[in-house]
């Protein structure tokens, strides 16, 4: 079952750098595994990570099979206003999860 | 041939020879790994240096290994990093990741956890706002390798 966890700062003052982390569950087959008779495991992986404040992108990553399970990301955002983080994972097999997450800015 | 003309003969013989040495890249890259980078930064040139690759050098398992890319830089809207590229050198595929940063990024630095098949170079290119290209490499020893065991 796909879930994700992110963490971010509830409050940050204004023109901070705050660290954003991101972990969405999910197996990353990399299709290059065979079973014990011999059979190729297709690929099931995450393609594409988006993450956007107030709706316009900071960061964004294309994700290949060398990244590992649950695919894990920090990263650093500055925040000039109180707002909200949208995050996005799209995947093969019609992947598809969102989360988001506040905060406030003085 | 007399004595003179011949130890010239091999002090010239052995200069050329040095000269050869000096002459051929340091290290020798694999193809998939120098056209997967030549994809990202097409003819410009990829100088050494502002990027810092972070990954333990010795890894026990390389299903889940670890790596922080940093960049220095102000991510000022003048001159920011736009993107940072990871390859390796010996995985099924060259590519490991992307990732595209805006200036609101505030750092250039991104973690993840990557998959490492087996001892091997991670290469981390990173595009500036300016157009340039820098990169760093790390050289990492894995015990036990991931990606190709059979599914259980």
């Amino acid at each position: 079952m796909p879930s994700a966890l992110v963490n971010i700062p509830k409050k940050a003052k204004r023109g901070d750098v705050i660290e954003i982390k991101t972990l969405m569950s999910h197996i990353m087959e990399t299709g290059y595994r065979h079973t014990a008779s011999g059979e190729a495991v297709a690929r099931d992986i995450i393609t594409s990570f988006t993450c956007r404040f107030n709706g316009a992108e900071i960061f964004r990553a294309d994700l290949f099979p060398a990244i590992a399970a649950n695919p894990f990301f920090t990263f650093f955002a500055t925040v000039t206003e109180s707002g909200k983080f949208e995050f996005e994972w799209v995947g093969d097999k019609g992947f598809s999860e969102t989360a988001s997450a506040s905060i406030s800015v003085e | 041939m007399d004595e003179s003309t011949r130890r010239e003969f091999f002090a010239l013989a052995g200069g050329a020879a040095m000269l050869t040495v000096t002459l051929r890249p340091a290290e020798a890259t694999p193809d998939m790994l120098a056209s997967a980078i030549r994809n990202v930064v097409g003819t410009a040139p990829v100088k050494t240096g502002k990027v810092k690759l972070d990954i333990p050098p010795l890894v026990e398992n390389g299903n889940t290994v670890p790596m922080t890319v940093s960049v220095a830089s102000p991510m000022a809207p003048e001159d920011h990093v736009k993107s940072i590229h990871v390859f390796n050198e010996k995985n099924p595929q060259p590519n490991i990741g992307n990732f595209y940063l805006s200036p609101q990024a505030g750092r250039a630095q991104v973690a993840t956890r990557i998959r490492l098949a087996d001892s091997q170079k991670v290469v981390a290119v990173a595009k500036l706002s300016d157009g340039t290209f820098w990169s760093a490499s790390v050289d990492v020893v894995v015990t036990l390798a991931a990606c190709t065991e059979e599914v259980i």
